[in-house]
């Protein structure tokens, strides 16, 4: 072999070399990198979201609440719109010539070949009217999806809204699955149950050619899915009572729940001032949600669940009276003196010889001494330590009435409010410190007490079952046939024996009978109402009224609390408020139109 | 080497031919079957995948229909066909003796296209034939060449360094490249750059194939890297060769000119890319540094067919199943990027078999080469090896991001008559060399 020929190995050397080197490229790019993969997909493979249908949601009568009602978008594809009379166009969806430029330019910048929103939200006259121009307008067209609407405007604050996803959600890897764009609830029960109403979305895959023009279904759509319709809600909520209660609380601020008591169910839930819903539905929910958010009077706020910082006043002297006979420290024939010398008595009247008289007449100083017989029950010689042992042991009986934490409703942001603890008042004043006379007006439902409307409601319930309440709820049942969730099956029993129920619920008959509570007297109507009211002091200007109530006495259907800012005493507005409700829910009408009259005059506010 | 001028010499004389049954006999035992086997395993693959490219699933035509290329290029197949037999009957030494005048008539085809030639996308390279036929002379021009730089190589020792016989090889080289620059081809015309593998194999000195290799290295390599860091490489490189081997110093000046000739190139590759270069190969050498610069742009077809390619995966997508390639994102997808539509449907497997296809055809080739007793059946063996090679090379490596876009065809497989008739020629010719190899001994 001469050395000439030895070159062909070089040669063949060469040859081999670029093949190998070429086979580990195409190892790499083919194999390893997978970017390829995903570059191709998105070139060749649109993949189009199947939205299902949101969940509806009905009242417990089976009245429709929340529906899905069509909306139009008008949409455009830059790279297709060809000779845009952009004058023609600011005409056509009546906006400003800078405000159409600008929304070109946005829908260029994010994708020059992509559909992008151009308007969105189109009312069915702006629709009809486009709709009949976009002839000449080639590159715009009409995308018809569907939005929430409220046949009936009520219940707003539970019913929540959907919006599209925050950025911020977008980022949270509880909601994998969303892309920009989509919705999603953003409060109430839209929240709460995204996971039942949103359904189950279904995906189809179709091949484009360069341009994006649709070629078919990627693999006969073999990987198609189905979208699954969200699942209905059955609400618990009682829709003419609900639109009842607004109707009183028009004007107003506060709330109203009520609950039965046999079941936790929510049958009104009003947070006054309330709003339309479907304000929050069309174009303008930005510029809506943000005008009811900055409001002076905190329309937004959920009050029934929020407003938690609150005093109960005097309806808290029922669960005294009740831990007190249950700890043994008073007997339904108890009698106190009614000594204004301890703490001031609202009004006059006959000395409280029993527990009965006691609530009827809401006596002051007998809650004074009942309270202070609970605390101070000589556990310890110290009256300090004495007080601090009683307050703990009292606490810890006051919480099984579901009065400090959350009691679990089914609505988002729910707050647990205030009940005093010794913990509070050693940081506040120093260990052994503190003593009854410290700490007296928690005897009357003031001081370091906060509780919510619900928590109220829920009271009554847990007095008319005598000694439990079922966690409140307002959804009874996630598909027409389903069952409420676990949580909303079992009853909590409180540390009272159901015994030391009937003298309480004979006061709060006798307080409706013959007491502060006597606008609330349905007896003409057969009815024994029960209840009591309260008064809660406000630092802030006048005093919020409070009454709560359940009927009838006798297996209760219906447990309610009713709380009116700045109404003053609870006798004036809330009690009225409360009969009409409780007259609307037994009877299904309301014959007691002077009432009716009274209170929708809101005269009560004027009462000094 | 003594022994084949012999043969060569003899070969001048027309010696009693046996007769032509016996001939055609011996010429089919004789024949390289796996090469003709290999060329057919290209030509079929070639035509599925090319039915594959144009495949669309929404009009689906028959893979013989002549609305579609698959259906052409079975024309041209058929057509192949009618040549191998015409190349392979007629007697194998008319390729030697009439090398310069297929080379002259080629040269002469080149320069009438110029003239008449309709320019078609800028190119003046394709003979309208009438009839919807068109030829592109260039292709052409490949194995004419072949032929000519193999005759004029069994006539002179290139071993000695004649310049004069040098500069003769240089000029047979250079002219058809030269007339396919002016018809605008510049892409066909690179092709003849490889030759200069065959003359590697015939005795030119290794530091032509050294320093072009190394041209080409910092050609690509400054277009990569930053300047300065490529001078440094250099000045370390340099500096690290003097330190072991300290007889380098007695020859500083050649080092320190050899660093200014580096240096100067690489600064010269900046002009040469903005001042020489036509702003359509600009942003091909652009679109090999950084398709994602302007990925809708010039960055297009670097960054589809890679997307094509790598979407295949190891296994492939399946025949026709490919999506990039069926639509349309792969722009010259049956032509110059027939490759993806294998790389998508056939994944890492398909393209490995094809490279492995290649390089069996390639070495296959060198050693029909080296078998022949003549110069010229050598050098030409080397020239269809060679030319196959830069068009694999260049073909696939800009296909794979790996060589910037230059549009010249994938042998054998991609579509066109022109350029299958123009390897069927060069590797046919090759083929009825080889068969008759045994003649110039028996004589």
């Amino acid at each position: 072999m001469n050395y000439l020929e030895t070159r062909k190995y070089i040669i063949q050397g060469i040859f081999l070399l670029v093949g190998a080197l070429f086979a580990l490229r195409l190892f790499y790019i083919q194999v390893v990198d997978s970017s390829y993969k995903q570059a191709a997909e998105t070139n060749a493979i649109k993949s189009v979201i199947q939205y299902p249908f949101r969940g509806l949601i009905y009242d417990r009568n089976g009245e429709l609440l929340v529906q899905n009602t069509p909306v139009y978008d008008l949409m455009v594809i830059p790279k297709e719109v060809k000779a845009l009379d952009t004058l023609r166009l600011v005409e056509l969806v009546n906006l400003p010539l800078e405000d159409v430029r600008e929304r070109l330019k946005k829908a260029r910048s994010f994708s020059y070949v992509q559909p992008s929103a151009f308007y969105q939200k189109l009312s069915t006259e702006e629709f009809a009217r486009i709709q009949d121009n976009l002839i000449d307008f080639p590159g715009f067209y009409i995308n018809a999806r569907t939005a929430r609407g409220y046949p009936h405007q009520s219940l707003a604050h539970a019913l929540g809204y959907i919006a599209e996803i925050s950025p911020k959600q977008l980022e949270d890897s509880t909601y994998r699955g969303y892309r920009p764009g989509d919705y999603i609830g953003k409060s109430g029960i839209e929240l709460e149950y995204e996971q039942y109403l949103m359904g189950k979305r279904g995906v189809k895959y179709k091949m484009v050619n360069v341009r994006g023009v649709e070629k078919g279904s990627f693999k006969d759509g073999a990987y198609d899915t189905l979208s699954v319709a969200g699942e209905n809600l059955i609400s618990t909520i009682d829709l003419d009572l609900q639109a009842y209660g607004e109707f009183l609380m028009n004007g107003a601020k506060g709330s109203i729940v009520a609950i039965e008591p046999a079941t936790g169910e929510v049958l009104a839930y009003v947070s006054a001032p309330f709003y339309d819903p479907n304000l929050f539905t069309g174009k303008d929910y930005g510029k809506n949600y943000m005008t009811l958010l900055t409001d002076s009077n905190k329309t937004m706020f959920n009050r029934p669940i929020m407003a938690s910082s609150n005093p109960p006043g005097s309806i808290f002297k029922l669960a005294q009276a009740l831990v007190a006979l249950q700890e043994g420290v008073i007997t339904p024939n108890t009698g106190y003196p009614c000594n204004q010398s301890l703490v001031k008595c609202s009004h006059a009247h006959a000395a409280p010889s029993n527990l009965s008289i006691a609530i009827q007449t809401s006596c002051n100083p007998y809650f004074y001494q009942v309270f202070r017989a609970l605390l101070n029950q000589g556990k310890s010689k110290n009256t300090y330590k004495d007080t601090a042992l009683g307050l703990a042991d009292w606490r810890e009986q006051i919480l099984t009435f579901g009065f400090g934490t959350e009691l679990g409703i089914d609505l988002p942001n729910e707050k647990k409010g205030i009940i005093a603890s010794t913990d509070m008042y050693n940081r506040v004043y120093g260990e052994n410190r503190w003593k009854f006379s410290t700490i007296y007006s928690l005897s009357i439902g003031q001081g370091e007490l906060g509780v919510t409307p619900l928590q109220m409601a829920n009271f009554m319930a847990t007095i008319a079952n005598r000694g439990y309440y079922i966690n409140p709820h307002i959804i009874r049942s996630i598909g027409e046939k389903g069952k409420p969730l676990p949580e909303y099956q079992k009853k909590n029993y409180t540390a009272v024996d159901a015994k030391h129920f009937t003298p309480v619920v004979d006061g709060m008959a006798a307080v409706v009978e013959s007491g502060t509570g006597r606008n609330a007297n349905l007896s003409k109507l057969g009815i024994a109402v029960c209840g009591k009211t309260g008064t809660a002091e406000n630092p802030q200007g006048k005093d919020h009224a409070v009454f709560v109530a359940f009927a009838p006495k006798d297996n209760p259907k219906i447990a309610i609390a009713v709380y009116v800012e700045n109404a003053g005493f609870g006798a004036q507005s809330a009690a009225p408020i409360a009969g009409l409700m409780i007259e609307q829910y037994l009877t299904d009408s309301v014959t007691r139109k002077s009432m009716e009259k009274w209170v929708l005059s809101r005269e009560y506010l004027n009462v000094k | 080497m003594g022994v084949e001028q012999k043969v060569l010499g003899s070969s001048r004389v027309m010696s009693p031919v046996p007769g032509r049954r016996t001939t055609g006999n011996r010429m089919l035992q004789n024949m390289d079957w796996l090469t003709v086997l290999i060329y057919f395993l290209l030509v079929g693959l070639g035509w599925m995948n090319i039915y594959a490219a144009v495949y669309s699933p929404d009009n689906v035509v028959n893979i013989m229909s002549f609305d579609i290329n698959s259906g052409k290029q079975l024309v041209w197949i058929g057509a192949s066909l009618l040549l191998i037999i015409v190349l392979l009957v007629v007697d194998y030494k008319v390729y030697e003796h009439l090398a310069y005048p297929i080379y002259g008539g080629i040269i002469l085809l080149l320069l009438i296209t110029l003239v008449v030639a309709k320019p078609i996308a800028g190119s003046r390279s394709w003979l309208d034939l009438g009839g919807g036929i068109r030829l592109q002379p260039a292709e052409l021009a490949k194995f004419a060449t072949a032929l000519a730089v193999s005759k004029f190589l069994s006539t002179i020792n290139l071993r000695q360094q004649n310049f004069k016989d040098q500069m003769k090889l240089a000029a047979i080289t250079l002219l058809p490249p030269a007339i396919i620059i002016m018809q605008n081809e510049t892409g066909s015309a690179l092709v003849f750059a490889a030759f200069i593998l065959a003359y590697f194999r015939e005795g030119i000195s290794p530091l032509i194939l050294i320093i072009g290799g190394s041209a080409a290295a910092i050609f690509i390599l400054t277009l990569l890297i930053p300047k300065i860091y490529l001078i440094m490489g250099v000045t370390v490189l340099l500096a690290l060769a003097t330190w072991l081997d300290y007889r380098l110093l007695k020859r500083y000046k050649t080092i320190i000119a050899l660093w200014a000739v580096v240096v100067g190139m690489i600064f010269s590759v900046d002009f040469f890319v903005n001042n020489v270069l036509q702003p359509h190969q600009q942003n091909r050498i652009k679109a090999l540094i950084n398709p994602e610069a302007d990925p809708l742009g010039f960055g297009w077809n670097v960054t589809q067919s890679k997307i094509a390619i790598g979407s295949g995966g190891f296994w492939g997508k399946g025949f026709l199943e490919g999506t990039q390639t069926k639509f349309d994102f792969v722009p010259e997808q049956s032509t110059d990027f027939i490759f993806c539509t294998i790389g998508e449907e056939q994944g890492w497997v398909g393209s490995t078999v094809l490279i492995g296809l290649f390089m069996f055809l390639l070495t296959r080739i060198v050693m029909i080469a080296e078998r022949q007793k003549s110069v010229f059946g050598r050098t030409y063996g080397y020239c269809v090896a060679s030319i196959i090679f830069f068009h694999f090379l260049v073909n696939v490596g800009m296909t794979i991001g790996l060589a910037p876009v230059v549009g010249i065809p994938l042998p054998f497989f991609s579509y066109g008559g022109s350029s299958l008739w123009s390897f069927t020629i060069l590797l046919f010719i090759l083929i009825a060399i080889d068969a008759n190899r045994s003649q110039d001994l028996a004589r």
